[in-house]
């Protein structure tokens, strides 16, 4: 029966130069790709000879101040030995763009088209790279941290608006575990509450 | 038989009412306003319960959903409208053919709803005039049957003669109804 750990380590005997150690916290394996160039060539090589035919997710992270900034991972399984592998890689700003894995599981297409969306990282060779959740058009990338939470203004004529949104002193946060209802219900709070 | 009746017959007299061509036109109008259900979130569940047994719109003449925006009366925003959705939102309110109305049900329609983000329309009336705002969220079917009664009455105040093209022989006969075009002022809001 092959374990996670068994398997990242044969993923990293295969690419020893561009992949960390493995890395387990609470049942979980992470392996961190220092160089996102050859991200499809490792997914291919998990896929093909590993096993890992399922692409359970795969997100865009901001470490808004961090150097580099953006992350992608790549949550990937084997439905035929139930084992789970958590890649991860980063790209610089300035950059912006790795190859895509849509060529390795074609799930990865709706998901590489959302990381571009929200953040807007680009992934080369994706088949149809547009924008999914907002328009055609919109000038930002909404879920950076640097955008504001109301929104901006922008306007394409014919397509869609959008106005920043009245936040009247929000955003409003619950306090998860609050003795009471006044505690507990969502009110405008300074981060240190 | 012989059909020589003269004068009072209670058969047919009896069952005549007099009224005015506006106000027969406008009670023919409120008891069948069809719906154009736009349903966009989790009100849209309860129109859908609205439609059906438990609490029966049809009693009110509002039971025929019609999902095609030119044989709709009253279109039914139901749910959270994003700024993607406003465009389409909008394309169908002015594809619906005159008399039309609007119901923003529930909160997210009305007013954005707890979605102040960038994303989401702050209220359907930035791109559509709403006639009745719904409370809630999402709002119980009895509210909406309620925005259904409220817009009845106010669709019940609405002229017909006087709101088409006048001829000149009724031109006299509508300028002699000033309290139709103070009805006629929108009450939403």
């Amino acid at each position: 029966m092959a374990t996670a750990l068994a398997l990242a380590g044969q993923l990293r005997q295969q690419f020893e130069a561009c992949l960390s150690a493995p890395v387990e916290f609470r049942g979980e394996v992470t392996l961190a790709v220092t160089d996102a160039e050859r991200i499809t060539e490792i997914c291919a090589y998990a896929k093909q000879v590993l096993g890992f035919d399922y692409l359970v997710d795969l997100s865009g992270i901001d470490q808004y101040g961090d150097d580099p900034r953006w992350a992608v991972v790549y949550e990937i399984a084997g439905l035929a030995h139930g084992c789970h592998l958590r890649l991860r890689t980063q790209v610089s700003e300035e950059k912006s763009e790795l190859p895509t894995v849509s060529s390795v599981w074609r799930g990865a297409n709706w998901h590489e088209r959302e990381a571009y969306d929200m953040l807007g990282i680009r992934f080369r060779g994706h088949p149809d790279l547009r924008r999914i959740l907002m328009w055609e058009g919109y000038p930002y990338f909404p879920l950076r941290k640097d955008f504001p939470l109301a929104g901006k203004s922008s306007d394409v004529p014919e397509v869609a608006f959008t106005h920043p949104a009245p936040l009247e002193g929000g955003p409003f946060v619950t306090v998860a575990g609050g003795s009471d209802t006044i505690e507990r219900e969502p009110r405008a709070r300074s981060p240190r509450e | 038989m012989k059909s020589t009746e003269f004068g009072y017959n209670s058969k047919i007299e009896g069952d005549v009412v007099f009224t005015r061509v506006d106000a027969a036109l406008a009670w023919f109008r409120e008891n069948s306003l069809w719906p154009m259900p736009m349903g966009l979130a989790c009100c849209a569940i309860e129109l859908m319960a609205a439609g059906a047994s438990r609490f029966d719109i049809s009693r009110f003449g509002a039971e025929v959903m019609r999902f095609s925006p030119r044989q709709s009366d009253v279109m039914i925003v139901a749910g959270t409208v994003t700024y993607k959705m406003a465009g389409a939102v909008r394309r169908i309110y002015e594809q619906m053919a005159e008399p039309k109305w609007v119901i923003a049900m529930g909160a997210c329609a009305s007013t954005g709803g707890m979605y102040r983000s960038y994303a989401v329309l702050q209220g359907v009336d930035k791109i559509v005039p709403v006639d009745i705002y719904v409370a809630g969220c999402p709002p119980r079917p009895e509210a909406l049957l309620d925005a259904l009664i409220k817009l009845q009455k106010k669709v019940s105040r609405q002229p017909v003669v006087a709101g088409l093209t006048i001829t000149a022989a009724m031109k006299g006969a509508s300028a002699k109804r000033p309290e139709d075009a103070v009805a006629a002022t929108p009450v939403g809001g």
